[in-house]
């Protein structure tokens, strides 16, 4: 089983989403994450989807996703020319004992306290997979409340193959 | 103007001659604003079999073939039609009505969400809310549905849309589709591969599919295989793409294809795949003629390339510019000595059957009536034993086989008979079906009559689901379940309630004058012919 991210450029008009998941369902296609959103150019978005799968499936996803009408472009985000983001924000149980320590954690990871309650925090943090997966590894020690993932996102490096959206 | 009238007005634009439906109160606009517009109206028995007439037009034409349709169960009884056309990439328009758009997802009369629903059977869908929209959605839709991989394309008018009136009508004169363009020439280094492997190769083969037939490449197909003397097999939607007794025509594959076309694929050393899917039926086990196998896939669609077996040479192109390329090339091969085996291979394996004389044999039935029909005759034959047998029997020279090989849906022949004699209506057509699937489209009798159709219906009876039968026979060691077909009307009694001509073929005795005064005229004909039950394919 491997794992790829696509990235796609696509119509932004209504119901695309749903074409893109519903192919992924009919078809039998494990969907990791999906994140979408408009681009500089608002007849646009683009669609961050991780997808799991042998080679032969991967590449089956890849071809039937370029065939739906609104998929202008499908590229593979390759990991070593790519840049890739996630959003997480936590929501952690915390008394007076242990919202300091907490808080420190959080400071080596870079991540922002977005939200102090008197029995919760809000942390958000930023960064790829395998850093939030390391992160929530160190939280073990507190309860989670809740819990909310972007999926990830990303953008390969440099303007080698930008998709120019000129027409 | 109003949008149904916007809507009429592009199917003028579009040069429909006819479109196949059922009206109902939400599609009403359509069908008042068509009265008056010169393209002719099919009121079909239900709505599944409009989406088989307009396949049976469109395969015909070369151009979409057009069906409307009422919403909620009009729309859903549309869909195995759909599905149908999607399968065998056949390019369709299907127009549904739909309630006030005010009312959708409110679950009022006749609703149904039919734009999700035949989601994954579609090449595209719209539901329109905007009438300014319908002359873009309409222009799109046709392009959609017949270029690179064709297939049917829906487009959902609510009632009040459809009664809207729309200000400045003007046609586009060509689609603005950022994200949708399909690729058509084929890439010249690939072409180029292609030489350089027919060259080293001893022993070529090419199998052809539907996409030939829907790239309109038969012509290339045929003066590339002359000019280098390639053998030709095809899968069952290529059938007809080669007449079928040319030198270098070797016959269906498939687990119900011809022995020798077998021992073809699995002998080659080159397999040239031209719009083919190398599917489940066509070819049993995709990875044993890889392992030494060069392997040409050339397909309209990327997708379907290494989707069920890894090619040598991909080619993603239009196989009519692609077959005309490779012609222009000189390719230095001999494969005579290749052809004579697969002859002889022919001669070793004959298809022995044993008919049982107080019957009907409908092997040697179906290569009578082939050889009596017309030069140029349209046979299409329906699902189950009926199916294989037409395959594997029919003799085609310059006419055509039409059939449903993706998706296998029985009651296919009778109305895609009926769309195909319209579109021709100087050709002969036949359909042969099963007294099963006869059943499934029985009804199609009364449109054959009002609009004066005649199409000759061959209906082989053997009171069982006979492929179903042989299935349960050899899986299920002869126990039966739910296969038996008794209390199936008496069908002479069936043609003279439609007012049809009807003939009964008992056995073989006299066949040649029967299919003579079945034949004679330009009439519609239910012919039965009583074939054992016991009987396999």
């Amino acid at each position: 089983m491997n794992k790829k991210t696509f990235q796609l450029l696509a119509d932004n008009s209504s119901g695309v989403l749903s074409r893109i998941s519903g192919l992924f369902s009919r078809r039998g296609y494990n969907i990791e994450s999906i994140s979408a959103g408009v681009t500089a150019d608002p007849r646009y978005s683009r669609i961050t989807i991780v997808a799991s799968g042998d080679d032969e499936i991967l590449d089956q996803i890849e071809k039937q996703v370029e065939k739906l009408v609104e998929v202008r472009n499908i590229k593979v985000l390759d990991p070593k020319d790519s840049v890739y983001r996630e959003l997480c924000l936590i929501k952690v149980e915390v008394s007076e004992k242990n919202r300091e320590s907490l808080i420190s954690i959080a400071g080596i990871f870079r991540a922002n306290i977005v939200d102090v309650g008197p029995e919760s925090l809000i942390i958000e943090l930023t960064g790829n997979q395998s850093k939030i997966e390391a992160f929530l590894g160190l939280l073990s020690g507190y309860t989670i409340l809740e819990l909310a993932r972007t999926g990830l996102t990303g953008l390969s490096r440099g303007n080698a193959d930008v998709v120019w959206l000129d027409d | 103007m109003t949008g149904a009238e916007a809507i009429v007005k592009c199917l003028k634009e579009e040069k429909v001659e006819y479109v196949f439906g059922y009206p109902g109160v939400a599609i009403c606009p359509f069908y008042d604003a068509i009265l008056d517009s010169g393209i002719k109206t099919i009121l079909i028995r239900t709505e599944q079999n409009a989406a088989h007439s307009a396949s049976g037009m469109a395969r015909l034409t070369g151009r979409p073939g057009v069906c409307a349709v009422t919403s909620g169960p009009g729309a859903t009884n549309l869909i195995t039609g759909i599905a149908t056309a999607f399968a065998d990439s056949i390019p369709l328009v299907c127009i549904t009505g739909q309630v006030n758009s005010e009312l959708i997802g409110s679950d009022v009369f006749q609703e149904a969400d039919i734009t999700g629903a035949v989601e994954s059977f579609v090449k595209y869908s719209y539901l329109v809310k905007n009438v300014a929209d319908i002359p873009r959605v309409m222009k799109e839709a046709f392009y959609i549905a017949n270029t690179g991989r064709k297939g049917p394309v829906l487009i959902d008018v609510p009632i009040d849309v459809q009664q809207q009136k729309i200000r400045d009508f003007d046609y586009p004169e060509e689609v603005k589709l950022r994200t949708y363009k399909p690729t058509v020439k084929g890439n010249v280094l690939q072409i180029k591969k292609i030489v350089h492997e027919l060259e080293r190769a001893k022993r070529p083969l090419i199998c052809a599919g539907g996409g030939v037939r829907l790239s309109n490449a038969k012509e290339e197909l045929r003066r590339l295989v002359e000019e280098y003397q390639i053998p030709v097999v095809s899968t069952m939607m290529g059938i007809g793409v080669m007449a079928t007794e040319h030198p270098l025509y070797f016959g269906m594959v498939g687990n119900n294809g011809f022995p020798w076309a077998n021992r073809a694929m699995k002998e080659a050393d080159l397999i040239m795949m031209v719009g083919a899917r190398v599917a489940d039926r066509a070819v049993n086990q995709p990875e044993r003629i890889m392992k030494d196998t060069v392997l040409i896939h050339i397909d309209v669609d990327p997708a379907e390339i290494g989707k069920n077996a890894g090619a040598t040479i991909p080619i993603v192109g239009d196989a009519k510019n692609i077959l005309a390329e490779l012609a222009e090339y000189e390719i230095d091969g001999d494969y005579g000595k290749w052809v004579e085996s697969l002859r002889t291979y022919r001669g070793e394996m004959p298809v022995v059957r044993h008919p049982d004389p107080a019957f009907v044999d409908p092997a040697e039935f179906i290569r009578k009536l082939s050889l009596k029909l017309q030069d140029n005759a349209i046979y299409v034959a329906d699902v189950g034993q009926n199916q294989i047998w037409s395959c594997k029997y029919h003799v085609v020279r310059n006419g055509r086989f039409l059939t449903t090989g993706g998706m296998g849906t029985m009651g296919y022949s009778i109305p895609a008979a009926v769309g195909a004699k319209l579109a021709r209506p100087e050709r002969q057509v036949v359909a042969v079906c099963g007294d099963g699937s006869f059943q499934m489209s029985m009804m199609e009798l009364a449109t054959m009559q009002q609009y004066r159709v005649p199409v000759k219906i061959i209906v082989l009876k053997n009171n069982y689901l006979g492929m179903v039968r042989q299935y349960q026979h050899f899986a299920y060691q002869d126990r039966y379940s739910v296969v038996d077909l008794s209390g199936s009307p008496d069908l002479s009694c069936i043609a003279a309630a439609y007012g049809m001509k009807f003939m009964r073929i008992e056995n073989m005795e006299g066949l040649e004058d029967k299919l003579d005064t079945l034949l004679k005229e330009d009439e519609a004909y239910l012919c039965e012919c009583i074939i054992d039950p016991m009987d396999l394919v």
